[in-house]
């Protein structure tokens, strides 16, 4: 009984602790949310023209390692800097190439795609740790290290309200920074140009745009290109402007938190960078409450939550929140299916 | 009756060459791979080095009677595995979950072990086998239901469940079960529960239980009704809830019988060869299952020979490692080349010149579709 | 009633001419050198069966198929089409069957994709707002731009595509079974649209199996039979009975010899029946339907008016809000497909690839996708085994008797054509013991013998005193097959009238306002 009268007031001191661990939480949000919204992006032009792309998570990780290779290559002949801006241009090159493999399989192939992105998936670990093992190991240098992120001045972080969420937008690299710019142009163009148009149609009925003269094959081979290459910047931004290294499987699943980014969006731009800002709270939740716990019975009842738990939050969140919103998330009508030309009319 | 010998090895041969063609071109290209990589690395160019590369592979596989025994031991999981990935492909599901449902199968082996290490051989082996499959079965369902209820897919739901079983049985195996007196976080010892050895060094109980569910998913799926249920609900949900069937009841049912397969896969890896349940321990058997359900076209039979042929791969290759310094991670690419081949038949059949389609794998469709419609309820 | 302005026979060479024109498809050929030539301002009606190759034709032509063989003149110039943009500069332009409209997106958008005006960067819709409103008044008809195509009825969606076609620039218009859809009084609406068409110098190709729509409309008429021509004709110089006969390749009886009904008491009872679809909306309102042992009860409706709904709510794939529905006296109300199946409820789905049939299976497990179950083909304790025997014997004797054209019964059912794959239905769900027999578009896209034979099935199974429930989007099937019709519009039965009330106009009227009045 005393257990349930408690809640109301854990609740309020949960809510009064946030406010207060707000200046603290919300720059990491964006951190964190970056490469899931760059491949939510990526997902929501992909499957915006048709194709499924579950390959996300791959293109990432070696767009990561690619991405991680230069810079460890050639900082020392170049310096920092110029490698640093290399290996992002490197990183979005192999999300290309990496797109170009998929779209090959799903449009001209007409392989199955979720087994494509499946290949994906299985080469990038493989040839990741491979080339990791060949090359980077045995070498025991370094990378090139991090781009350093902007940084206000104080007068203007610690404005109350808009002072964090300033913070939160440009208190970053310049690829955390970009994803707003990113999301909000793709979102008026996806909806307001021509080949926006396209796209959508292209996406639920292939057959009429092929009628109306639209390459249909074409199109999504661009599309899947272009998203991909986002996916590639998702992967350049957890080496050079996160951490600074390259692990095996460093990607930890994001690759998926961003499909479900997508589906919670309604496949829109804006709504799945929603998702993953989402997703992002929920991580940076976890760092917080180890870093500041709160006080009193809601600080002891935090405390007493495993650190595992946290970290196993992010996940279980995108299962409910999936189950929970799937249903009324329309997904393009011709999502997943291939388009074959010349059919038996 | 020769004749039907013959009919039989001509269908054999048609259903098995396009594995096999893919599987050596993969390798061909694997090897390209190689001898293109020395050039980066310290030793210099070695154009031969793919040759001996694949010798020491094969001598680490199949050069002694250890190394046959050692092939079949790592080919045990991944039939299970393989059968896992494959009855969900029947259905129309992808489980990519193996992975999780496998250390959930693997934990809950290793409890069970550890609590009646004691017990009559009979018992403890028997009750922790059970646990371990029930264990796998439990997570299967969750995404099994959520896809049925709501159409949640199961490649986006197994995979956040694989982290998170990864990281709360950490969590369990640290703060429920760590066994005391050891420095590390680990299960205690499994004493009698361990899988008693049949032949050799370590030919264990769990072979033969892998080789008996091959036959038994085989009677399943083709003898009975409800394989029939589960291949109409795969082929065409929406002709199977017209004919009566449930695919609500179908779909979760299908997901947990292949979670099981996965958690009796766990089951048998730590009762047979690592002994107790620690944070780390290797689940690569969840994206091998993927690559030898493909590679077998999720026939149960085609499963048992591609879970034999990469058994063969992963038992063989850290003698080639250790003798050529080629790294075990080239394995992963040559499964990557294969499924690669096997979805792209088109190169496969271009190379080597064949004509006829091979034969599609039933409900591999409907997976992608799912992705875009929701299941017939 | 052929046109005093259709087109000059002399001195222009014709607006569009298909010389010698072969496609062949794996096991078949669908056009054997198929000339045709359209004049300017001509109505030309290319006539012919299901399956004849009409549609591969005119997919050729506007270059979603590539011919083997021939050469297509536009004006008297040869034009290479390769695709749907070529056909589209040429100036041709086409109405789908199936119309080629994306539905989440607006009128707007649709007309405009593939030319889309712009401004700047951005999509200018408003402008092309305009247009499409100044192409809908010369017409004689209105259109929201704005409008997303979804909240549209079919006879709107119809005059979408012909706007599409013509802010196109179309010159040649092709329409393949335009009337398909329609009620008679949309039929007669969109006859109008085309004449006016054809006063402003528009050449029009009008698809259709329908004898009496192409007499009517047609200035000229050439027959294509089995991917041959077989006949070019006026309708001044000919009759619907010689075009059935070389449409056919037999003399044909065009009306279904129905006989007497013996109807006996009510087996199939609805009272206040309310559905809603998949998304939630109600699709019926307190329905009432009786359905009498051996009477065919025809459903009459334009697609979507809930007759999908009221189907799967009778046998079970669908729960209804409210209401209750009775089989002979006993409450059936949401029960499951296989219950209803149990108590002698049978079912011949309307999309036989999507539903009826798991295609890569073989026929033999086809035949038996809703009883493999029973005890008849299934063995061991509680049945859990497939009788593999028994399945074969049971698809050996049907294949016989209805005659489903397969090499073997353990062929895919993927690899027959559709009307044998609409016989493995049929077969299957004529099945003895049968109380309710519910069919639903049962000859849809088939050919003359095969509707035939299913026809005669059903009037077959009515003389034993099955209860029969037609619902059919060919408002001639359901008026020639019916003892009584009962009108569907907007979720409701809006009339339910004998067959000797139940003349075209009537009906044709009930269909499209809900009123005869």
């Amino acid at each position: 009984m005393d257990g349930l009268l408690a809640i109301p007031r854990l609740l309020a001191d949960l809510g009064a602790y946030l406010l207060l661990v707000m200046p603290d939480l919300l720059p990491i949000v964006l951190a964190l949310a970056t490469p899931l919204a760059l491949g939510a992006l990526c997902g929501v032009i992909n499957e915006r023209s048709g194709v499924v792309n579950i390959g996300i998570e791959g293109i990432m990780l070696t767009a990561a390692f690619t991405a991680y290779l230069t810079g460890f290559a050639l900082h020392e002949t170049l310096g920092s800097g110029p490698a640093l801006a290399l290996g992002i241009v490197v990183a979005i090159a192999t999300g290309c190439a990496v797109g170009l493999l998929h779209a090959w399989l799903c449009v001209s192939v007409r392989a199955d795609q979720v087994i494509a992105g499946t290949i994906i998936n299985i080469a990038a670990f493989g040839v990741t740790g491979y080339l990791n093992r060949l090359v980077i190991t045995p070498s025991g240098r370094g990378g090139a290290g991090v781009i350093p992120a902007l940084s206000l001045p104080e007068s203007v972080t610690t404005l109350p309200l808009i002072g964090p969420i300033l913070a939160m937008f440009f208190e970053q690299g310049p690829i955390a920074m970009s994803v707003l710019f990113l999301v909000i142009g793709l979102q008026v163009l996806l909806f307001r140009s021509r080949w926006g148009l396209r796209t959508r149609a292209v996406g639920e009925h292939p057959r009429a745009a092929d009628t109306v003269g639209i390459d249909v094959l074409g199109l999504r081979y661009r599309n899947v290109v272009a998203g991909c290459a986002l996916a590639g910047l998702a992967g350049a931004y957890l080496t050079l402007e996160s951490t600074g290294s390259f692990q095996n499987g460093m990607t930890g699943g994001r690759g998926f938190i961003a499909l479900a980014a997508v589906i919670f969006g309604r496949y829109t731009p804006i709504g799945s960078f929603g998702g993953a800002l989402l997703f992002g709270a929920i991580t940076a939740l976890g760092i917080v409450v180890n870093v500041r716990p709160p006080d009193g019975d809601l600080g002891a009842l935090m405390k007493s939550i495993p650190s595992f738990w946290y970290a196993a939050l992010p996940y279980l969140v995108t299962i409910v929140i999936l189950a929970g919103v799937v249903g009324r998330s329309r997904p393009p009508a011709a999502d997943g299916i291939p388009y074959v030309k010349e059919g038996r009319a | 009756m020769r004749q039907r010998l013959a009919a039989l090895r001509g269908a054999a041969w048609r259903a098995s060459r396009l594995p096999l063609l893919s599987t050596a071109l993969a390798m061909a290209v694997a090897a390209v791979i190689v001898v293109a990589s020395t050039l980066f690395a310290g030793n210099g160019f070695q154009p031969l080095l793919p040759v001996f590369a694949y010798l020491n592979l094969f001598a680490g596989a199949f050069g002694s009677g250890t190394a046959i025994v050692n092939t079949l031991v790592v080919a045990a999981p991944l039939m299970l595995g393989g059968l896992a990935v494959g009855l969900g492909f029947k259905a129309g599901l992808f489980n990519i979950g193996v992975a999780g449902q496998f250390l959930c199968g693997a934990f809950a082996a290793a409890v069970v072990g550890a609590a009646l290490a004691d017990a009559p051989a009979f018992v403890a082996v028997t009750a922790a086998l059970v646990a371990g499959a029930l264990a796998g079965a439990a997570l299967a369902f969750i995404p099994g239901i959520l896809k049925a209820r709501t159409g949640a897919h199961e490649v986006v739901t197994t995979i956040m469940l694989n982290n998170a079983a990864a990281l709360l049985l950490a969590w369990a195996v640290g703060d429920l079960v760590r066994a005391p007196g050891f420095s590390f976080a680990r299960t205690g010892e499994i004493g009698n529960a361990a899988l008693p050895v049949l032949l050799g060094r370590n030919l264990h109980l769990g072979i033969p239980i892998a080789v008996a569910a091959i036959f038994l998913i085989r009677w399943l799926l083709e003898r009975t009704t409800l394989g029939f249920e589960i291949r109409s609900v795969g082929a065409n949900p929406h002709a199977a809830r017209y004919a009566g069937m449930r695919p609500v009841y179908l779909v979760t049912l299908t997901m947990t019988l292949s979670g099981l397969l996965a958690g009796v896969a766990g089951a048998i890896q730590l009762l047979g060869v690592i002994g107790f349940y620690a944070s780390g321990i290797s689940a690569s058997v969840g994206f091998d299952s993927i690559a030898v359900a493909l590679l077998g076209r999720s026939d149960p039979i085609g499963i048992l020979f591609s879970a034999l042929l990469f058994g063969a791969f992963r038992a063989g290759a850290p003698l080639m490692q250790i003798n050529t310094d080629v790294p075990i991670e080239v394995i992963d690419i040559i499964q990557a080349l294969i499924i690669l081949f096997l979805a792209a038949d088109l190169i496969v059949k271009r190379v080597f010149r064949l004509r006829d389609r091979g034969h599609a794998i039933e409900g591999l469709d409907t997976v992608t579709r799912s992705w875009g419609d929701q299941v017939a309820r | 009633m052929t046109s005093e302005r259709a087109g000059r026979p002399t001195g222009d060479p014709p607006a569009l001419e298909m010389r010698g024109i072969t496609k062949r498809f794996p096991g078949t050929v669908a056009n054997d050198a198929i000339s045709l030539d359209v004049r300017k301002a001509e109505i030309h009606a290319l006539l012919g069966e299901n399956g004849a190759g009409k549609s591969t034709l005119m997919n050729i032509l506007y270059g979603l198929v590539t011919p083997d063989e021939g050469e297509i003149l536009i004006d008297g110039e040869p034009a290479a089409i390769r695709d749907p943009a070529d056909a589209i500069a040429r100036g041709i332009g086409m109405v789908h069957q199936h119309f080629m409209l994306v539905p989440v997106l607006t009128v707007a958008e649709n007309v405009v994709l593939g030319q889309e005006i712009t401004a700047g960067p951005f999509l200018d819709l408003e402008e092309a707002g305009r247009r499409i409103r100044a192409l809908a008044a010369q017409l004689g008809f209105e259109v929201d731009p704005d409008a997303k195509v979804e909240a549209l009825n079919v006879g709107q969606q119809q005059r979408v595509e012909i706007l599409k076609a013509l802010y196109r620039g179309a010159r040649i218009l092709v329409l393949d079974e335009p009337t398909a859809v329609l009620t008679p009084q949309e039929t007669e609406e969109i006859f109008g649209v085309l004449r006016r068409l054809r006063s402003e110098g528009t050449s029009i190709v009008f698809i259709s199996h329908k004898l009496d729509e192409v007499l009517a409309i047609a200035d000229r008429i050439t027959v294509i039979r089995r991917g041959k021509v077989v006949g070019t004709r006026t309708p001044a110089g000919t009759s619907a009975a010689e075009c059935a006969e070389l449409m056919v390749g037999r003399s044909v009886s065009l009306q279904v010899d129905r006989g007497v009904s013996k109807p006996g008491g009510a087996v199939l009872e609805i009272r206040g029946l309310r559905v809603a679809d998949d998304r939630g909306h109600e699709k019926l309102g307190a329905l009432d339907l009786d359905v009498r042992a051996g009477e065919i009860h025809g459903i009459a409706g334009v697609a979507g008016n809930g007759q999908d709904e009221l189907v799967e709510c009778i046998v079970g794939l669908r729960r209804p809000l409210d209401g209750t529905v009775r089989l002979e006296g006993r409450g059936v109300t949401g029960s499951s497909p296989r219950a209803m199946h149990g108590l002698g409820v049978a079912y011949v789905p309307a999309d036989r690839q999507r539903v009826g049939l798991v295609l890569p299976f073989p026929v033999s497990d086809n035949l038996v996708l809703d009883r493999y179950f029973e005890p008849d083909f299934a063995n061991g304790p509680g049945n859990i085994l497939r009788d593999d025997p028994a399945i074969d014997a049971n698809a050996e004797r049907l294949v016989t008797e209805f005659d489903i054209r397969t090499p073997s019964h353990e062929r895919p059912a993927e690899t027959l054509s559709g009307g044998n794959q609409q016989k493995i239905v049929v077969a299957r769900e004529f099945r003895e013991g049968l109380r309710l027999l519910i069919l639903d578009q049962p000859t849809r896209g088939l050919d003359v013998g095969s509707i035939e034979f299913i026809h005669r099935r059903v009037i077959a199974a009515r003389d034993a005193g099955v209860a029969v429930l037609l619902v059919s989007a060919e408002l001639d099937e359901v008026l020639d097959l019916s003892d009584r019709v009962s009108v569907m519009f907007r979720g409701r039965l809006v009339a339910t009238l004998d067959a000797a009330e139940a003349q075209r106009e009537r009906v044709g009227l009930l269909m499209a306002k809900g009123t005869a009045a």
